[in-house]
Protein backbone atom coordinates (compact mmCIF):
# COMPACT_ATOMS: atom_id res chain seq x y z
CA UNK A 1 0.00 0.00 0.00
CA UNK A 2 3.25 2.38 1.21
CA UNK A 3 4.29 1.96 -2.72
CA UNK A 4 0.94 2.50 -4.21
CA UNK A 5 0.12 5.65 -2.66
CA UNK A 6 4.17 6.67 -3.21
CA UNK A 7 3.38 5.59 -6.71
CA UNK A 8 0.50 7.65 -6.97
CA UNK A 9 2.22 10.95 -5.84
CA UNK A 10 2.36 10.62 -2.19
CA UNK A 11 6.06 11.73 -0.78
CA UNK A 12 8.00 9.00 0.72
CA UNK A 13 8.55 9.64 4.59
CA UNK A 14 4.49 11.01 5.30
CA UNK A 15 3.73 6.76 5.75
CA UNK A 16 5.34 5.09 8.16
CA UNK A 17 5.14 1.29 9.50
CA UNK A 18 6.28 -0.60 12.26
CA UNK A 19 5.54 -3.42 14.77
CA UNK A 20 5.28 -2.49 17.90
CA UNK A 21 4.68 -4.80 20.61
CA UNK A 22 2.70 -2.79 23.67
CA UNK A 23 5.38 -4.03 26.02
CA UNK A 24 8.12 -2.08 23.75
CA UNK A 25 7.09 1.72 25.11
CA UNK A 26 10.56 3.32 24.44
CA UNK A 27 10.25 1.77 20.61
CA UNK A 28 7.05 3.32 20.64
CA UNK A 29 7.82 6.91 21.65
CA UNK A 30 10.65 6.80 19.42
CA UNK A 31 9.03 5.77 16.64
CA UNK A 32 6.47 8.43 17.21
CA UNK A 33 9.10 10.91 17.58
CA UNK A 34 10.83 10.23 13.94
CA UNK A 35 7.35 9.88 12.62
CA UNK A 36 6.54 13.65 13.84
CA UNK A 37 9.83 14.81 12.65
CA UNK A 38 9.84 13.43 9.45
CA UNK A 39 5.94 14.83 8.87
CA UNK A 40 6.86 18.01 9.95
CA UNK A 41 9.93 18.64 7.67
CA UNK A 42 7.82 17.96 4.83
CA UNK A 43 4.77 20.25 5.65
CA UNK A 44 1.46 20.07 5.38
CA UNK A 45 -0.16 17.43 3.14
CA UNK A 46 -1.36 18.72 -0.82
CA UNK A 47 -2.19 15.06 -2.13
CA UNK A 48 -5.11 13.54 -1.12
CA UNK A 49 -6.27 16.45 1.03
CA UNK A 50 -9.61 18.20 0.33
CA UNK A 51 -9.44 21.84 0.84
CA UNK A 52 -12.87 23.07 2.12
CA UNK A 53 -12.77 26.49 1.61
CA UNK A 54 -12.02 24.87 -2.57
CA UNK A 55 -15.46 23.40 -2.21
CA UNK A 56 -16.84 27.37 -1.15
CA UNK A 57 -14.42 28.61 -4.57
CA UNK A 58 -16.48 26.87 -6.75
CA UNK A 59 -19.75 28.04 -5.57
CA UNK A 60 -21.25 25.52 -3.16
CA UNK A 61 -22.41 26.88 0.06
CA UNK A 62 -20.52 25.77 3.30
CA UNK B 1 -15.35 -20.17 -39.54
CA UNK B 2 -12.46 -21.20 -38.14
CA UNK B 3 -11.40 -24.26 -36.56
CA UNK B 4 -11.64 -23.35 -32.81
CA UNK B 5 -14.89 -22.04 -33.51
CA UNK B 6 -16.27 -24.84 -35.38
CA UNK B 7 -14.39 -26.96 -32.05
CA UNK B 8 -16.43 -25.02 -29.86
CA UNK B 9 -19.99 -25.51 -31.40
CA UNK B 10 -19.21 -28.94 -31.48
CA UNK B 11 -18.46 -29.02 -27.90
CA UNK B 12 -21.23 -26.43 -26.60
CA UNK B 13 -23.76 -28.95 -28.80
CA UNK B 14 -22.72 -32.09 -26.98
CA UNK B 15 -23.34 -30.61 -23.37
CA UNK B 16 -26.24 -28.85 -24.30
CA UNK B 17 -27.87 -32.11 -25.74
CA UNK B 18 -26.57 -34.44 -23.20
CA UNK B 19 -27.95 -31.70 -20.37
CA UNK B 20 -24.32 -31.95 -19.04
CA UNK B 21 -24.70 -28.09 -18.28
CA UNK B 22 -27.80 -25.64 -18.58
CA UNK B 23 -26.13 -23.15 -20.47
CA UNK B 24 -22.62 -22.73 -21.94
CA UNK B 25 -21.34 -19.06 -21.12
CA UNK B 26 -19.18 -17.66 -24.94
CA UNK B 27 -19.39 -14.90 -27.39
CA UNK B 28 -21.43 -14.34 -30.44
CA UNK B 29 -21.07 -11.79 -33.19
CA UNK B 30 -21.36 -8.26 -32.23
CA UNK B 31 -23.58 -5.71 -33.64
CA UNK B 32 -20.43 -3.56 -34.78
CA UNK B 33 -17.02 -4.85 -36.30
CA UNK B 34 -14.00 -5.67 -33.95
CA UNK B 35 -16.47 -6.21 -30.68
CA UNK B 36 -18.03 -9.67 -29.79
CA UNK B 37 -20.96 -9.50 -27.17
CA UNK B 38 -20.98 -12.18 -24.13
CA UNK B 39 -23.85 -14.31 -25.50
CA UNK B 40 -25.58 -17.41 -22.90
CA UNK B 41 -26.19 -20.49 -25.12
CA UNK B 42 -28.81 -22.56 -23.68
CA UNK B 43 -29.67 -25.07 -26.41
CA UNK B 44 -28.10 -26.42 -29.52
CA UNK B 45 -29.63 -24.19 -31.84
CA UNK B 46 -28.23 -20.84 -29.98
CA UNK B 47 -24.79 -22.77 -29.31
CA UNK B 48 -24.67 -22.20 -33.33
CA UNK B 49 -24.38 -18.93 -32.58
CA UNK B 50 -21.08 -19.25 -30.15
CA UNK B 51 -17.81 -18.19 -31.67
CA UNK B 52 -14.24 -17.78 -31.09
CA UNK B 53 -11.76 -14.90 -32.62
CA UNK B 54 -9.69 -11.74 -31.81
CA UNK B 55 -12.50 -10.05 -30.65
CA UNK B 56 -13.91 -11.93 -27.52
CA UNK B 57 -13.21 -8.80 -24.79
CA UNK B 58 -14.07 -8.81 -21.63
CA UNK B 59 -13.93 -11.70 -18.91
CA UNK B 60 -16.30 -14.15 -19.20
CA UNK B 61 -15.45 -15.26 -16.03
CA UNK B 62 -17.52 -12.36 -13.86
CA UNK B 63 -20.49 -14.02 -15.00
CA UNK B 64 -19.53 -17.05 -13.21
CA UNK B 65 -20.77 -15.71 -9.84
CA UNK B 66 -24.10 -14.64 -11.04
CA UNK B 67 -24.70 -18.43 -12.35
CA UNK B 68 -25.91 -19.47 -8.85
CA UNK B 69 -27.38 -23.05 -8.71
CA UNK B 70 -27.05 -23.47 -12.90
CA UNK B 71 -24.37 -25.58 -14.25
CA UNK B 72 -22.19 -23.39 -16.91
CA UNK B 73 -19.85 -24.27 -19.19
CA UNK B 74 -17.53 -21.12 -19.74
CA UNK B 75 -14.86 -20.79 -22.48
CA UNK B 76 -11.68 -20.10 -21.26
CA UNK B 77 -8.40 -19.10 -22.13
CA UNK B 78 -5.57 -18.69 -20.12
CA UNK B 79 -6.82 -15.61 -17.96
CA UNK B 80 -10.04 -16.40 -18.00
CA UNK B 81 -9.34 -19.51 -16.64
CA UNK B 82 -7.11 -18.33 -13.87
CA UNK B 83 -10.09 -16.34 -12.96
CA UNK B 84 -12.13 -19.30 -13.13
CA UNK B 85 -9.86 -20.84 -10.48
CA UNK B 86 -9.36 -17.77 -8.70
CA UNK B 87 -13.42 -17.78 -7.98
CA UNK B 88 -13.42 -21.50 -7.05
CA UNK B 89 -10.49 -20.70 -4.13
CA UNK B 90 -12.18 -17.91 -3.02
CA UNK B 91 -15.39 -20.05 -2.67
CA UNK B 92 -17.47 -17.87 -5.21
CA UNK B 93 -18.61 -20.47 -7.51
CA UNK B 94 -19.18 -24.73 -6.69
CA UNK B 95 -16.35 -26.40 -9.01
CA UNK B 96 -18.91 -29.44 -9.91
CA UNK B 97 -20.97 -27.30 -11.19
CA UNK B 98 -18.76 -25.62 -13.93
CA UNK B 99 -17.51 -27.10 -17.00
CA UNK B 100 -14.25 -25.47 -18.54
CA UNK B 101 -14.00 -25.57 -22.34
CA UNK B 102 -10.02 -24.58 -22.74
CA UNK B 103 -9.42 -21.98 -25.10
CA UNK B 104 -5.85 -21.67 -26.34
CA UNK B 105 -5.53 -17.50 -27.07
CA UNK B 106 -3.10 -15.90 -29.78
CA UNK B 107 -4.51 -12.56 -27.98
CA UNK B 108 -7.40 -10.00 -28.13
CA UNK B 109 -7.20 -7.24 -30.99
CA UNK B 110 -7.03 -3.76 -29.24
CA UNK B 111 -10.45 -2.15 -31.52
CA UNK B 112 -8.87 1.88 -30.38
CA UNK B 113 -5.61 0.98 -32.48
CA UNK B 114 -7.42 -0.46 -35.63
CA UNK B 115 -9.84 2.09 -35.46
CA UNK B 116 -6.87 4.57 -35.00
CA UNK B 117 -4.44 3.26 -38.16
CA UNK B 118 -7.73 3.29 -41.07
CA UNK B 119 -9.00 6.69 -42.01
CA UNK B 120 -12.45 6.01 -42.08
CA UNK B 121 -15.53 3.88 -40.19
CA UNK B 122 -14.84 0.50 -40.69
CA UNK B 123 -18.04 -1.54 -41.61
CA UNK B 124 -16.19 -4.89 -41.82
CA UNK B 125 -13.12 -6.84 -39.85
CA UNK B 126 -11.58 -10.09 -41.13
CA UNK B 127 -8.32 -11.89 -39.43
CA UNK B 128 -6.43 -14.80 -39.73
CA UNK B 129 -3.68 -16.04 -37.95
CA UNK B 130 -1.10 -13.17 -39.16
CA UNK B 131 -2.85 -9.92 -39.97
CA UNK B 132 -6.31 -8.00 -39.31
CA UNK B 133 -8.06 -6.38 -42.82
CA UNK B 134 -10.15 -3.38 -41.61
CA UNK B 135 -12.24 -2.59 -44.88
CA UNK B 136 -14.80 0.60 -44.99
CA UNK B 137 -15.88 3.22 -47.53
CA UNK B 138 -12.78 3.67 -50.38
CA UNK B 139 -10.35 1.85 -48.08
CA UNK B 140 -8.80 -1.59 -46.85
CA UNK B 141 -6.08 -2.01 -44.53
CA UNK B 142 -4.28 -4.83 -43.60
CA UNK B 143 -2.50 -4.40 -40.47
CA UNK B 144 -0.37 -6.90 -38.96
CA UNK B 145 -2.07 -8.82 -35.84
CA UNK B 146 1.05 -8.75 -33.41
CA UNK B 147 1.28 -4.53 -33.85
CA UNK B 148 -3.12 -4.10 -33.02
CA UNK B 149 -2.55 -6.37 -29.63
CA UNK B 150 -4.14 -5.56 -26.34
CA UNK B 151 -1.22 -4.02 -24.29
CA UNK B 152 -1.89 -6.93 -21.58
CA UNK B 153 -2.43 -10.08 -24.59
CA UNK B 154 1.40 -8.57 -26.29
CA UNK B 155 2.97 -9.48 -23.30
CA UNK B 156 1.00 -12.42 -22.11
CA UNK B 157 2.52 -15.57 -20.81
CA UNK B 158 -0.06 -17.55 -20.18
CA UNK B 159 -2.30 -18.11 -23.37
CA UNK B 160 -3.19 -21.75 -22.77
CA UNK B 161 -5.84 -22.63 -20.25
CA UNK B 162 -4.40 -23.47 -16.68
CA UNK B 163 -7.39 -25.59 -15.99
CA UNK B 164 -10.44 -27.16 -18.49
CA UNK B 165 -12.64 -30.07 -18.82
CA UNK B 166 -11.67 -30.20 -22.56
CA UNK B 167 -9.61 -28.18 -25.05
CA UNK B 168 -10.62 -26.69 -28.39
CA UNK B 169 -7.13 -26.87 -30.03
CA UNK B 170 -3.60 -27.56 -29.38
CA UNK B 171 -2.03 -25.38 -27.00
CA UNK B 172 -0.59 -22.16 -28.74
CA UNK B 173 3.31 -21.21 -27.93
CA UNK B 174 3.51 -19.25 -24.97
CA UNK B 175 6.25 -15.92 -24.83
CA UNK B 176 9.05 -16.26 -22.76
CA UNK B 177 10.25 -13.60 -20.60
CA UNK B 178 8.15 -10.41 -22.52
CA UNK B 179 8.96 -6.69 -21.44
CA UNK B 180 6.49 -5.65 -18.68
CA UNK B 181 6.06 -2.61 -16.97
CA UNK B 182 7.55 -0.40 -19.28
CA UNK B 183 5.50 2.78 -18.60
CA UNK B 184 4.66 1.69 -15.01
CA UNK B 185 8.72 2.40 -14.47
CA UNK B 186 8.69 5.23 -16.28
CA UNK B 187 6.46 6.58 -13.49
CA UNK B 188 7.78 5.58 -10.94
CA UNK B 189 11.09 7.30 -11.28
CA UNK B 190 9.61 10.52 -11.99
CA UNK B 191 9.77 12.77 -8.24
CA UNK B 192 6.92 12.46 -6.20
CA UNK B 193 5.25 15.78 -8.05
CA UNK B 194 5.90 14.07 -11.45
CA UNK B 195 4.36 10.86 -10.55
CA UNK B 196 1.32 12.76 -9.27
CA UNK B 197 0.73 14.59 -12.15
CA UNK B 198 1.11 11.40 -14.32
CA UNK B 199 -1.50 9.74 -12.10
CA UNK B 200 -4.10 12.66 -12.29
CA UNK B 201 -3.87 13.25 -15.87
CA UNK B 202 -3.97 9.30 -16.82
CA UNK B 203 -7.59 9.58 -14.37
CA UNK B 204 -8.50 12.94 -15.18
CA UNK B 205 -10.45 11.32 -18.38
CA UNK B 206 -12.96 8.99 -15.56
CA UNK B 207 -16.65 9.46 -15.43
CA UNK B 208 -16.87 6.89 -12.94
CA UNK B 209 -19.13 4.94 -14.50
CA UNK B 210 -17.60 1.87 -12.82
CA UNK B 211 -17.70 -0.31 -16.14
CA UNK B 212 -13.98 -1.38 -14.77
CA UNK B 213 -15.31 -2.80 -11.62
CA UNK B 214 -18.59 -4.05 -13.51
CA UNK B 215 -16.64 -6.34 -16.09
CA UNK B 216 -14.02 -7.44 -13.26
CA UNK B 217 -14.17 -11.34 -12.21
CA UNK B 218 -12.25 -10.07 -9.29
CA UNK B 219 -15.03 -7.57 -7.98
CA UNK B 220 -18.11 -9.81 -7.20
CA UNK B 221 -18.80 -7.84 -3.67
CA UNK B 222 -22.84 -7.99 -3.49
CA UNK B 223 -21.96 -4.12 -2.41
CA UNK B 224 -19.09 -2.23 -3.41
CA UNK B 225 -17.23 0.27 -1.22
CA UNK B 226 -17.88 3.18 -3.45
CA UNK B 227 -21.28 2.18 -3.54
CA UNK B 228 -21.72 2.54 0.42
CA UNK B 229 -23.30 5.42 1.48
CA UNK B 230 -23.04 4.35 5.45
CA UNK B 231 -20.05 4.47 5.99
CA UNK B 232 -19.26 6.10 2.96
CA UNK B 233 -16.24 5.18 2.41
CA UNK B 234 -15.47 7.09 -0.82
CA UNK B 235 -16.65 10.58 -1.73
CA UNK B 236 -18.34 10.05 -4.61
CA UNK B 237 -17.81 13.45 -6.45
CA UNK B 238 -15.82 13.99 -9.99
CA UNK B 239 -13.21 15.74 -7.94
CA UNK B 240 -10.00 14.23 -8.79
CA UNK B 241 -9.10 13.32 -5.22
CA UNK B 242 -12.50 11.40 -5.27
CA UNK B 243 -11.38 9.59 -8.55
CA UNK B 244 -8.06 8.85 -7.57
CA UNK B 245 -9.58 7.43 -4.03
CA UNK B 246 -11.91 4.99 -6.06
CA UNK B 247 -8.98 3.80 -8.28
CA UNK B 248 -6.59 3.54 -5.49
CA UNK B 249 -8.51 1.03 -3.60
CA UNK B 250 -9.73 -0.95 -6.50
CA UNK B 251 -6.34 -1.68 -7.39
CA UNK B 252 -5.53 -2.61 -3.85
CA UNK B 253 -8.11 -5.11 -3.86
CA UNK B 254 -6.72 -6.51 -6.71
CA UNK B 255 -3.62 -7.32 -5.07
CA UNK B 256 -2.38 -10.72 -5.54
CA UNK B 257 -5.24 -11.57 -7.30
CA UNK B 258 -5.06 -9.70 -10.78
CA UNK B 259 -4.72 -11.43 -13.71
CA UNK B 260 -4.33 -8.90 -16.43
CA UNK B 261 -6.62 -9.76 -18.51
CA UNK B 262 -7.32 -6.34 -19.39
CA UNK B 263 -10.82 -6.78 -18.98
CA UNK B 264 -10.91 -3.42 -17.19
CA UNK B 265 -9.26 -1.41 -20.03
CA UNK B 266 -11.03 -3.08 -22.85
CA UNK B 267 -14.64 -1.85 -21.13
CA UNK B 268 -13.62 1.64 -20.25
CA UNK B 269 -15.81 4.36 -22.21
CA UNK B 270 -13.04 7.11 -22.09
CA UNK B 271 -10.03 4.53 -22.74
CA UNK B 272 -7.88 4.96 -19.95
CA UNK B 273 -5.31 2.93 -19.19
CA UNK B 274 -6.37 1.41 -15.73
CA UNK B 275 -3.89 -1.24 -15.96
CA UNK B 276 -1.10 1.59 -14.85
CA UNK B 277 -2.59 1.43 -11.34
CA UNK B 278 -3.66 -1.55 -11.24
CA UNK B 279 -0.71 -3.22 -12.92
CA UNK B 280 1.86 -1.69 -10.26
CA UNK B 281 -0.29 -3.28 -7.26
CA UNK B 282 0.43 -6.78 -9.39
CA UNK B 283 4.50 -5.58 -9.96
CA UNK B 284 4.83 -5.07 -6.64
CA UNK B 285 3.44 -8.63 -5.90
CA UNK B 286 5.21 -10.37 -8.46
CA UNK B 287 8.59 -8.36 -7.35
CA UNK B 288 8.32 -9.08 -3.23
CA UNK B 289 6.80 -12.42 -3.32
CA UNK B 290 9.13 -14.18 -5.89
CA UNK B 291 7.15 -13.77 -9.00
CA UNK B 292 4.21 -15.01 -8.39
CA UNK B 293 1.44 -14.69 -10.75
CA UNK B 294 -2.16 -15.40 -9.56
CA UNK B 295 -3.88 -18.59 -9.94
CA UNK B 296 -1.62 -20.72 -11.73
CA UNK B 297 -3.41 -23.74 -10.10
CA UNK B 298 -6.01 -24.74 -7.55
CA UNK B 299 -3.68 -25.00 -4.77
CA UNK B 300 -1.41 -22.12 -4.40
CA UNK B 301 -3.46 -19.27 -2.22
CA UNK B 302 -2.37 -15.65 -3.27
CA UNK B 303 0.43 -14.62 -1.37
CA UNK B 304 -1.69 -11.43 1.04
CA UNK B 305 -4.10 -14.51 1.96
CA UNK B 306 -1.11 -16.28 4.02
CA UNK B 307 0.92 -15.79 6.59
CA UNK B 308 4.34 -17.14 6.97
CA UNK B 309 6.77 -15.59 9.22
CA UNK B 310 9.25 -14.87 6.45
CA UNK B 311 7.10 -12.70 4.61
CA UNK B 312 9.17 -9.89 3.17
CA UNK B 313 7.80 -6.78 4.80
CA UNK B 314 10.95 -3.98 2.55
CA UNK B 315 8.21 -1.33 3.99
CA UNK B 316 8.50 -1.77 8.12
CA UNK B 317 10.95 -0.34 10.26
CA UNK B 318 12.68 -1.22 12.82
Amino acid sequence: MKSLLEYAGLEPGRLHFSWISSAEGEKFANFATSVVESVTALGPIKRFAKDEVSVGDRGVEL
Amino acid sequence: MNARTTKLREIAKKLLDKQKVDVVIGFKKGTIPLKNTPFFATNSEEADLLLWDGNCIGNLAAYLPKMAGKRAAIVAQGCVSRNVVGLIQEKQVDSNNIYIIGMPCTGMLDPRKIIAAVPGEITEAVEDQLYVTARGKGFEITLNRSDVLNRNCDRCTVRNPVLFDEIASEPKPELKDPVRYEKIRAIEALPPEGRAESIDELLSPCIRCYACRDACPLCYCPECFVDKSSPQWCGKSQDDRDVLSYHLIRAFHTAGRCTECGACEEVCPMGIKIRLISGKVEKDIREIFDGYEAWKDLKTPPPLTVFQRDDPQPFVKE
